[in-house]
């Protein structure tokens, strides 16, 4: 399972629960402290992300940084003799 | 801006553009306003032409675009954007040019403007916000207010026998010869994030084309105006505007 | 144009003359919009396009034209447009915003007969909303007014040095006569007025600066404020381009004050006035905005009474009262509508005025 991680920068962020709709691992929910606008901001509350961007596109504040795992690169599974 | 933490073994695979300022936008919580100047600069940015693009902005409330948009940008009256952008694109004919508009300036105000730069085929990017409502000052009809929306200035709901039927401007602009692409998108959901980032890359590669006039509308909400949640708000948009402004592309170059 | 006698004198059309200087002068976009009395410029600058690649275009308005000329001199071009009256009320709202944006363009309005539809006629009654600014907010254009078609062409020249030099828009107010009328012009030379640098212009952001932006938006009070105070400065500075031309003043006893045709019908009146032994000498104003305030003033104490002459229903007598302050009186001839004042009309009235003021006719 590809890992993956946001930033929300949480004294843009209004608050506007978009982000956390449109999260397929619904690992986004609202802060409980607010940001100095007085609103609560988007945090991520569960590990599950996998940094699929969905956030950040959805964002109408440009406030999600979004980061992954670098896909494994795939081993050869067997190596052929050379014949 | 936000904690950075050092994610070991990982990397940024999406952050904000460089061509956004670092003004905060000062749109309302979950604006779709916000979704689309971050595409048109991501756009900007990608193509690696801030050196070639100069913006229009309009009366609305994306006024202020060029806090937000680090391009040269000019700042229209009222409706009249598109007849600044033709100005501007008359004079810089290699130069990319884009006007950015909301409905009440390109559809009410600025219809004749809209009509004729599209008729005479300018080669530039007209954008047009549909949130059917005039979002800046207060929420009042805007031409593509539906029928029995409530408004500010339709307290009882939008009776056409009074004001008239929501105006498919776009659908308008589409029967045009001078227009070369014309499509509707929205910004609600990632997936259509996706596409209309592909309509505003694909008008600014075929402006260099000098073929027409490139023209998207994004239909977006307005959860002030509409006096619901974001969350909501996409929703109403979804069953209420969608059925009347239907995705898709109106008209596409003939390949 | 041929180009051999290209500055030998030429039998012209005060609109064609205008419009040839504009190519000359380096204009390099027009927007306009077909109203009589004065479409012969788009006609003619629609014609020469090609050969000067300037940009001509016709608009679906006036005040989709005004808004095209924002944009293009916004982008660092060289930009003018022309209308007659009820067009340029239209552009009024375009204008407000490029004196705030401060961006320098060429306005021309050919007056005709007004209000309203009016007449197309030669008419001088848009002189208040050329010069005390017909749009909203506090601003002001500087405002050039020839009164032959010799100047519909020079004041082209200086109508775009002018509009660079205080980065401000410049109306040539000229009217229906004026730009219908032929007469004898010696062209400027083509290239005798240079660009000028526009490093605010918007052209696409280098990396070596920050990104222009041409607004006249500012939403806080003290930030507009001191944008006001900046183009009051601005309008100051602008007053030593002040310019009149005087005929006559040393020995006349009647000043007439009047601008554009009105001027012209004066020269003629003056001339009446001589044989009847009355000695009136005019002051014919160039720049309306700044008006000649001053050179007015010096010369009053020298008259006896002074005749404002135009076609309204009398505006600038009212900038002639404040020079003049009180000093000596004050008298006013018009005609409104279209209709053009007669040499006799003006002596009749300088003859009342001289037996008012027992002024003894030699």
């Amino acid at each position: 399972m590809i890992h993956g991680s946001v930033i929300v920068a949480k004294e843009v962020c209004k608050g506007c629960e978009l982000c956390i709709q449109a999260c397929p691992q619904e690992s986004l929910g609202l802060s409980n402290q607010i940001n100095h606008n007085g609103y609560r901001f988007a945090v991520l509350i569960k590990d599950n992300c996998t940094g699929c961007i969905n956030c950040a596109l959805v964002c109408p504040d440009a406030a999600i940084t979004v980061y992954r795992q670098p896909k494994p690169v795939k081993q050869p599974t067997k190596v052929l003799e050379s014949a | 801006m936000g904690q950075v933490l050092t994610m070991e073994g990982m990397e940024i695979v999406y952050e904000k553009p460089g061509t956004l300022t670092q003004t905060p936008f000062h749109f309302c919580p979950g604006c779709g306003h916000g979704v689309v100047h971050r595409l048109l600069m991501e756009v900007v940015e990608e193509m690696g032409i801030i050196d070639q693009t100069v913006g229009v902005a309009p009366v609305g409330c994306s006024v202020f675009a060029y806090n937000y948009m680090d391009i040269d940008m000019q700042e229209a009256a009222h409706g009249r954007a598109s007849a600044v952008a033709t100005g501007i694109k008359r004079v810089l004919p290699d130069k990319y040019v884009f006007s950015y508009q909301g409905d009440g300036d390109l559809a009410a105000i600025g219809t004749g403007e809209t009509i004729h730069t599209v008729n005479r085929g300018e080669n530039i990017l007209m954008v047009f916000i549909n949130n059917a409502i005039y979002g800046m000052t207060g929420g009042q009809m805007a031409p593509t207010t539906l029928l029995g929306q409530v408004t500010s200035t339709t307290p009882f709901g939008r009776e056409s026998s009074h004001v008239g039927f929501p105006l498919k401007i776009t659908d308008l602009v589409a029967q045009l010869p001078g227009a070369y692409y014309v499509t509707r998108q929205t910004v609600h959901t990632a997936a259509a994030v996706r596409r209309t980032k592909k309509a505003i890359e694909a008008s600014f590669k075929y402006q260099m084309l000098k073929k027409g006039t490139c023209f998207i509308e994004v239909v977006s909400n307005c959860p002030s105006g509409w006096k619901m949640t974001p969350v909501e708000a996409n929703v109403w948009m979804e069953k209420n505007m969608l059925p009347i402004y239907p995705v898709g592309d109106l008209k596409v170059p003939k390949q | 144009m041929e180009e051999n006698s290209k500055n030998a004198p030429m039998f012209m059309q005060g609109n064609e003359a205008l419009a040839e200087a504009a190519l000359r002068a380096g204009m390099q976009a027009y927007f306009g919009y077909p109203i009589t009395p004065q479409s012969e410029v788009m006609e003619y600058l629609s014609a020469q396009a090609k050969k000067h690649n300037a940009v001509v275009l016709q608009a679906e308005s006036e005040l989709a034209a005004i808004n095209m000329v924002y944009g293009a001199a916004g982008a660092g071009a060289r930009v003018m447009t022309s209308s007659s009256s009820p067009g340029i009320s239209l552009m009024q709202e375009g204008i407000s915003y490029m004196a705030s944006a401060e961006i320098p363009c060429l306005i021309v309005n050919v007056q005709r007969g007004g209000p309203g539809l009016g007449t197309i006629q030669p008419s001088q009654a848009d002189y208040f909303q050329a010069t005390k600014g017909g749009g909203h907010g506090d601003y002001r254009l500087l405002v050039l007014a020839p009164s032959s078609v010799q100047e519909m062409a020079d004041l082209v020249f200086d109508g775009f040095k002018l509009a660079d030099k205080y980065r401000n828009p410049v109306m040539i107010l000229a009217d229906g006569a004026l730009g219908q009328m032929m007469e004898k012009v010696t062209m400027p030379p083509a290239g005798s007025l240079p660009y000028t640098e526009k490093p605010w212009a918007t052209v696409g952001k280098p990396t070596t600066r920050e990104r222009n932006i041409l607004t006249s938006l500012h939403i806080v009070p003290e930030k507009m404020e001191e944008i006001n105070l900046r183009l009051q400065d601005k309008y100051r500075r602008m007053r030593q381009e002040v310019r009149s031309e005087q005929i006559g003043v040393d020995e006349a006893e009647i000043l007439l004050v009047a601008f554009g045709l009105s001027a012209r019908i004066c020269q003629k009146a003056i001339e009446l006035a001589k044989e009847k032994g009355i000695n009136v000498g005019l002051l014919r104003p160039i720049t309306l905005f700044p008006f000649p305030t001053e050179a007015i003033a010096k010369i009053v104490p020298n008259v006896e009474a002074v005749l404002t002459v135009e076609m309204n229903a009398g505006q600038m007598v009212e900038d002639v009262r404040l020079a003049v302050n009180g000093k000596k009186p004050v008298y006013f001839k018009g005609r409104m509508g279209g209709m053009i004042p007669t040499p006799d009309d003006i002596v009749l009235e300088i003859e009342t005025i001289a037996e008012k003021n027992r002024i003894t006719q030699v």
